[in-house]
């Protein structure tokens, strides 16, 4: 994991400084991307704001909302960008900030849901759906698990409920592991 | 005979969409193509996995596209979420040698090698622009007259591009639909977000997306929607009964995948074409039009 101190750089050079992130600070703070986004309203922040914060140095207030959490990741304020800014890509980056420094939102599921997505992948390469549904379900609210019966039951019915994962050959699963170790040791993008 | 090597994702080999990847086996043999699966691959890297570590999910889709790469064949797949992510992973390397350097190392670790040559497609752009609208309709024998449907394209086959469509007012499932003897109705919001993977951690949130489109197509005339990926099948056919009892609708729209229409035309039974998989009955109404 990479072992950037906290505060050596603002926000904003960080983010510049990531794949995807770097026209970040031409933004005209038109609000084109607040106003495509289909979430917008129930974040603590619109994306339009989030830029303006992140390059007012609101560090904490940026990295601890729940607005990049929301993005569904549909692109539309990326392809209407008129600065040409890749928001969407800035979403994820400030996601992987937040859970780096701790910091994600406790008012939404999304950070340990996609835990829960990444910690399949990383140990056996697939995401067997229903193990992953039980361990978010298990980390977040066993009784909604309960509420989600009957939408199982009816998954199993129609053939949709596949019991056994998917498992890639040993040797595959051992390569793609050395893989993302070395990846780990790399300490991120 | 057309052939390219075939990444079907989880969601249609084992998991959810299983009925995608039948369909769609089925339709490439009516269309002389040869979907030939990748050995060994692993998830595409994924939204969820790019959202916590990027370097892994990076290096995690950058396995399959060297995996590809040694077959030398267009890498093609089904599934718009698979889609943005191995196509952004392929741009990125592209675009960052500092990423790539990384990239490269962690490869290494696992004995591969990556150069940056695989063309990443989605099935939709295989179907449209190599085999073409002809030749699709001339396999076509039972035709599906009059039947309106919606075609859905969601975001990811779309965006961010540029991709082989328009990234907001795309056409190209719309005159495949219609090269099937169907009608594709108006679909003010076929290239709008269905939610994703939200529905699990924000399914409020996501309810909402779903009913908005549900009402966008019911209020077109449509009969049944179709969809290009195996997320928004999932959101909009297993959660719409979510959506009846929380805004209290009452929609029965059928949610097809496009090769499932694709197939009835060219006359392939409805199991084959895993037709009763869907959580919402679509018999009823493909009945009205066609032999199931």
């Amino acid at each position: 994991m990479e072992t950037k101190v906290k505060g050596t750089d603002t926000l904003i050079e960080e983010i510049s400084s990531l794949p995807g992130g770097e026209r970040i600070r031409l933004c005209i703070q038109c609000g084109t991307c607040s106003a495509s986004c289909p979430n917008a309203n129930r974040m603590d922040y619109t994306p339009r704001k989030l830029i303006a914060m992140a390059r007012a140095g609101m560090r904490e207030e940026v990295l601890s909302s729940n607005s990049m959490w929301l993005c569904a990741s549909c692109y539309l304020c990326t392809v209407r960008c008129p600065r040409e800014i890749k928001i969407t890509d800035i979403m994820h980056a400030l996601e992987c900030l937040s859970v780096r420094e701790n910091m994600s939102s406790a008012r939404t599921l999304t950070p340990t849901m996609y835990r829960s997505f990444s910690d399949f992948v990383y140990s056996i390469g697939s995401v067997p759906e229903p193990s992953f549904m039980i361990l978010f379900y298990l980390l977040t609210n066993p009784l909604r698990a309960l509420r989600m019966i009957p939408m199982a039951l009816s998954l199993l019915t129609h053939g949709r409920l596949s019991i056994k994962a998917k498992r890639l050959k040993p040797e595959a699963e051992k390569q793609l592991k050395a893989i993302l170790d070395k990846a780990d040791e790399l300490g991120g993008i | 005979m057309r052939y390219y090597t075939y990444f079907p994702g989880c969601s249609s080999s084992h998991g959810g969409a299983k009925a995608y990847g039948m369909s769609i086996q089925a339709v490439a043999k009516v269309l002389d193509v040869e979907l030939i699966e990748l050995e060994n691959w692993n998830c595409c890297g994924s939204t969820p996995y790019t959202s916590v570590d990027e370097l892994a999910s990076l290096c995690s889709s950058g396995r399959n596209l060297a995996l590809a790469e040694e077959k030398g064949l267009d890498l093609v797949t089904p599934c718009s979420a698979c889609y943005v992510i191995l196509s952004r992973t392929n741009s990125y390397l592209k675009e960052y040698p500092e990423l790539r350097a990384k990239v490269d190392e962690a490869l290494a670790a696992g004995g591969l090698e990556y150069y940056g040559t695989v063309k990443v497609r989605h099935l939709l752009d295989v179907f449209v622009n190599d085999i073409g609208f002809d030749e699709i309709s001339a396999k076509v024998i039972k035709k599906l007259d009059d039947l309106s449907v919606a075609p859905y394209y969601g975001c990811q086959v779309v965006r961010p591009g540029p991709t082989f469509d328009d990234p907001e007012a795309p056409q190209s499932l719309d005159r495949l639909i219609e090269s099937l003897g169907a009608k594709a109705t108006d679909f003010p919001l076929k290239a709008r977000c269905c939610g994703g993977s939200l529905i699990i951690s924000e399914e409020d949130l996501a309810l909402g997306l779903i009913r908005k489109l549900l009402d966008s197509a019911a209020s077109n005339g449509a009969e049944c929607i179709a969809t290009v990926c195996p997320l928004c099948q999932t959101n909009l056919d297993v959660y719409q009964g979510n959506v009846n009892k929380k805004f209290k609708t009452n929609f029965k729209l059928p949610i097809l995948f496009f090769t499932q229409l694709m197939g009835l035309a060219f006359g392939i039974d409805g199991k084959t074409l895993g037709l009763e998989k869907c959580i919402v009955p679509a018999d009823r109404v493909l009945a009205k039009y066609v032999e199931i």
